[in-house]
């Protein structure tokens, strides 16, 4: 960590004393995100941190950070308000490039998932339907989020398994007893929780079939690569999506077009 | 003495936040009248607690006061103007005073809150001893605003807890300013309990957009 501390210099904003240090929990190409603590040593937060670019014109460069930072604000704040799961803000800097958001405990999907269907592979048994029946529920969870989302007129414009987080059900929604779960305990918990989305660095307000088209794409692409084993599943998440979205069908019939030629749309005409 | 000093993350060790709740303030006219005459013994900000959630409502809005005061991007004459206009949720600066400030006649229980920024040479030069002790004695300083306020202000001295702020907002009104009437998000939940960290969720969003 400490080597990590010496290559990035921290945001002003978390030069400040504070009852614990941040840690920097993952870099991007754009911005690196902290977990630290907001006002109270006991409200953890994230916070993203968009740095200045050397490379560009200060004025550029301050114009630009602005922007993002505020877009990604205001995305979130319309998800949020909409009921789609999304961290909630909790302050904001945007010409000094930070926003703080709440902290979603639990594990990113891709992680979860992985770790169940490494668990499959480890018993050298073939999952069986009632065991599947787990991930196919998981599945559910993302396709409703999503629709969700795109209900709001939000496109996330990254949407990968990574960039969800299974928050487990914490102490505000009473656990539902589960008869099922006593035979194994510990497999059917990895993928109970919360699907929450995060990361909208890049995403946009949009109510087209062909972004909320691509979105679904790149989601299908992700899954194929990070979850091969998974794959046959993802129809679970269009079902879902449908039930969900009223105008899922226009949806679906643009991302047959898009599977067809892929993300980028044809330069002709 | 129920003026507590607040330690807030990420504030710089040089700025000393200072804050308290009076109940039932019958001053409201005095108190008011030298916040316009701009006298600098009165340099606090006055918050109306009847259109305040809780304390992290509250934080938040003095945490986005202080960070515009060390950046140097003061919308307001000072930093304590700056806490009552942070509780808006758009830049107008008029209807913050209105809603969030002391108001004569209207203003019963009243919260109050004072930064101090010491001279930044003091506090920096030790870089890792702890921010609690400054060459400006912080002690005497809460005893002699304490003494200060307890003079000035006529009202029954409270803690500044949220079971004491709970009870006194007025949710009708803060609905209206934080515009919580008719969210999607806040419509499935029934449960009180859980439905007020939502609105007071919404609340500090709202804040800390401005109107974006």
């Amino acid at each position: 960590m400490t080597a990590a501390d010496k290559q990035f210099p921290p945001p002003p904003i978390l030069t400040h004393p504070s009852a614990s240090p941040p840690i920097l929990v993952t870099q991007g190409a754009e911005g690196r995100l902290y977990k630290t603590t907001h006002l109270l040593p006991t409200l953890p937060c994230a916070l993203k941190y968009r740095p200045p670019k050397p490379y560009r014109h200060p004025a550029l460069d301050a114009r630009l950070t602005r922007a993002r930072i505020s877009a990604e604000a205001k995305v979130l704040e319309r998800c949020w308000r909409e009921g789609v799961p999304v961290p909630a803000v909790h302050a904001m800097d945007a010409a000094a490039g930070w926003l703080a958001m709440e902290w979603i405990e639990g594990v990113p999907v891709r992680v979860a998932i992985n770790a169940w269907l490494g668990d499959a592979e480890g018993e050298a048994a073939p999952t069986n339907e009632k065991q599947e029946e787990d991930l196919v529920d998981l599945m559910r969870r993302i396709g409703e989020a999503v629709g969700k989302l795109h209900k709001t007129g939000v496109v996330h414009g990254d949407l990968t398994t990574s960039n969800m987080m299974l928050r487990p059900r914490g102490s505000g929604t009473p656990a539902n007893g589960e008869p099922e779960a006593a035979t194994q305990d510990g497999r059917a918990k990895a993928l109970e929780g919360e699907v929450v989305l995060i990361d909208f660095g890049l995403a946009t307000q949009s109510m087209s079939d062909e972004d909320r088209a691509v979105d679904l794409y790149v989601l299908e692409r992700a899954f194929a690569s990070t979850h091969p084993r998974a794959e046959r599943l993802f129809g679970a998440i269009l079902d879902q999506y449908k039930t969900t979205f009223k105008k899922a069908p226009s949806v679906l019939a643009k991302l047959e077009d898009v599977r067809m030629r892929g993300r980028k749309r044809s330069m002709l005409g | 003495m129920t003026l507590e000093r607040i330690q807030l993350e990420h504030v710089p060790a040089n700025i000393r936040i200072y804050a308290t709740l009076f109940r039932d303030v019958a001053n409201a006219d005095f108190l008011h009248s030298q916040l316009l005459a701009r006298n600098p013994d009165f340099e606090y900000a006055f918050v109306d607690a009847s259109s305040v959630i809780s304390r992290f409502h509250l934080l938040s809005a003095v945490y986005a006061a202080v960070n515009a005061l060390v950046t140097g991007s003061l919308r307001t004459p000072n930093v304590h103007s700056e806490i009552v206009v942070s509780l808006n949720v758009n830049n107008n600066i008029a209807d913050a005073y209105r809603r969030w400030g002391i108001a004569p006649g209207k203003t019963k229980d009243l919260i109050v809150v004072k930064v101090v920024a010491a001279p930044e040479g003091a506090a920096s030069t030790g870089t890792a001893s702890s921010p609690a002790r400054t060459a400006q004695e912080p002690d005497d300083e809460q005893q002699s605003l304490w003494t200060h306020l307890a003079t000035h202000v006529q009202g029954t001295p409270s803690d500044l807890t949220d079971a004491n702020l709970a009870p006194l907002t007025d949710w009708s009104k803060v609905r209206k300013y934080y515009r919580l009437n008719g969210v999607p998000a806040l419509a499935g939940c029934k449960d009180g309990e859980e439905k007020r960290r939502q609105e007071e969720k919404l609340a500090v969003m709202g804040m800390a957009l401005k109107g974006l």
